[in-house]
């Protein structure tokens, strides 16, 4: 992996100017990825936040070749336009020697729930292609509805906090698990941990079929904390083990932890400073702290059980 | 083409261009959205200090916005007409006083 001084010296080719949000965890996905790419990738992208902002008429952040389609098939039209570049490549209209690198990225609400067939028949067909699934945990775009990646407990718009309930009823969905059983190469990131990400980007975009990249990206809007610790809160979600870092190789076989904290942290780290989670710290909800933790302490048991297995 | 590059001249000075002079499918042809100044937003701004910074780059790889400008692997400063003034370079900087941020957002 290349140090930070030579990365800069490439050219990042999503621009400044975008209208997201200040401390949008999104750009910072994507200029990661792009300085990963070995070149300009072509991008799909469904509907999102990043899509609403960054290619607003007439003008583009992005200095690659672009898609936008609609929310429920970026999977569908990144394999199609996998299938197109072979095509050509057959018939001599694109050089046979060139590696066409295709990156679909969506929100988790367009990957989790509502693109998800897509996804499934793409990673199940076996499309060179990379979907990136920036998981800001709700239909941010549309302000800020729950999706299956959101948390527990956690506050949205459409999973009140009050008498009846205190937030979402449900537990998130692990989707990388779930992309695992497909046989792709799959990984779990998280935005401030660059080196990991980009390494894992490139690894995709050599792999022969599909992978999948989940990565964390903290929504200062739909999180509620300040927009200056979007890095931090990336940070604390790995430290308490809620969001791992790990990689899926061998069809589904092999279960690789990147990161191990020295000391894991206890979950209200993270929680405390959002403001999501404000009514876990009110009179008589320690429960959900109680039982947040425990269903991180499953997974990354779990996880670890799945590691020790495949390294045996 | 032509016709393309009128209607973008039209919405650059917030006249809306007629239905035929939009782009088939709405199709964006302008590479780069910089001309897009959003430095406006800021209600907070991160000051540099040359003096303290060692160049580790770590503000770059974060910042949001493409706004810290580096040139041969060093910063040489701040795009102010980008930068939004989250203030995550300050955040992660490494060190005292190489990057800090200040209240109000004009320079
Ligand atoms: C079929 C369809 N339903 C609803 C919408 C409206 N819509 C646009 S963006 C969006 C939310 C996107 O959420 P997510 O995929 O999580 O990305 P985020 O905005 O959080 O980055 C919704 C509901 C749409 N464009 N198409």
């Amino acid at each position: 992996m290349a140090s930070l001084r030579e990365l800069s010296q490439k050219e990042v080719l999503f621009t400044g100017g975008h209208r997201l949000c200040a401390g949008c965890p999104a750009p910072i996905v994507v200029k990661q990825a792009l300085l990963a790419a070995p070149r300009a990738p072509i991008i799909v992208q469904p509907t999102c936040c990043l899509e609403i902002s960054s290619a607003v008429f007439p003008y583009t952040a992005w200095k690659t070749p672009y898609y936008h389609n609609a929310f429920e098939n970026a999977a569908a039209v990144a394999s199609g336009i996998e299938a197109a570049v072979k095509a050509l490549k057959k018939r001599g209209k694109l050089d046979a020697g060139k590696d066409y690198y295709i990156i679909c990225i969506g929100g988790d609400g367009g990957t989790y729930d509502i693109g998800f067939q897509a996804l499934s028949g793409m990673l199940e067909r076996g499309h060179r292609v990379l979907y990136i699934c920036y998981d800001n945990g709700a239909y941010m775009n549309t302000g800020i509805q729950r999706s299956g990646a959101t948390p527990y407990g956690a506050w949205t718009t459409t999973s009140h906090v009050g008498e009846a309930q205190k937030g979402k009823q449900q537990h998130r969905k692990d989707l990388a698990w779930i992309a695992a059983a497909h046989g792709a190469y799959v990984a779990n990131a998280s935005l401030h941990n660059w080196r990991d990400f980009m390494r894992k980007v490139e690894k995709a975009l050599n792999y022969e079929g599909s992978s999948f990249i989940n990565i964390q990206a903290p929504c200062p809007r739909g999180w509620r904390f300040p927009e200056n610790m979007t890095v931090e809160i990336a940070r604390l979600g790995t430290e308490t083990c809620f969001y791992p870092l790990f990689e899926v190789e061998d069809r589904g076989q092999k279960w690789v932890i990147n990161y191990t904290p020295k000391n894991k942290l206890p979950i209200t780290e993270y929680l405390k400073p959002q403001g999501r989670f404000a009514h876990f710290f009110q009179k008589d909800n320690e429960y959900l702290i109680e039982e947040f933790q425990a269903e991180v302490d499953r997974r990354w048991e779990h996880l670890q059980r799945l590691a020790k297995m495949s390294a045996e | 083409m032509v016709q393309i590059n009128n209607a973008i001249r039209k919405l650059d000075k917030g006249a809306l261009p007629v239905w035929y002079e939009i782009p088939l499918g709405g199709t964006l042809v302008s590479e780069g959205s910089t001309e897009y100044k959003t430095g406006g937003w800021r209600t907070k701004r991160p000051i540099w200090d040359p003096e303290d910074c060692s160049h580790c780059l770590i503000c770059w790889i974060y910042c949001p916005e493409m706004a810290i400008q580096v040139k041969d692997g060093k910063i040489t400063g701040i795009d102010t007409t980008l930068c939004k003034g989250c203030g995550i370079c300050a955040q992660e900087c490494p060190r005292d006083k190489a990057m800090t941020m200040a209240e109000g957002g004009d320079y």
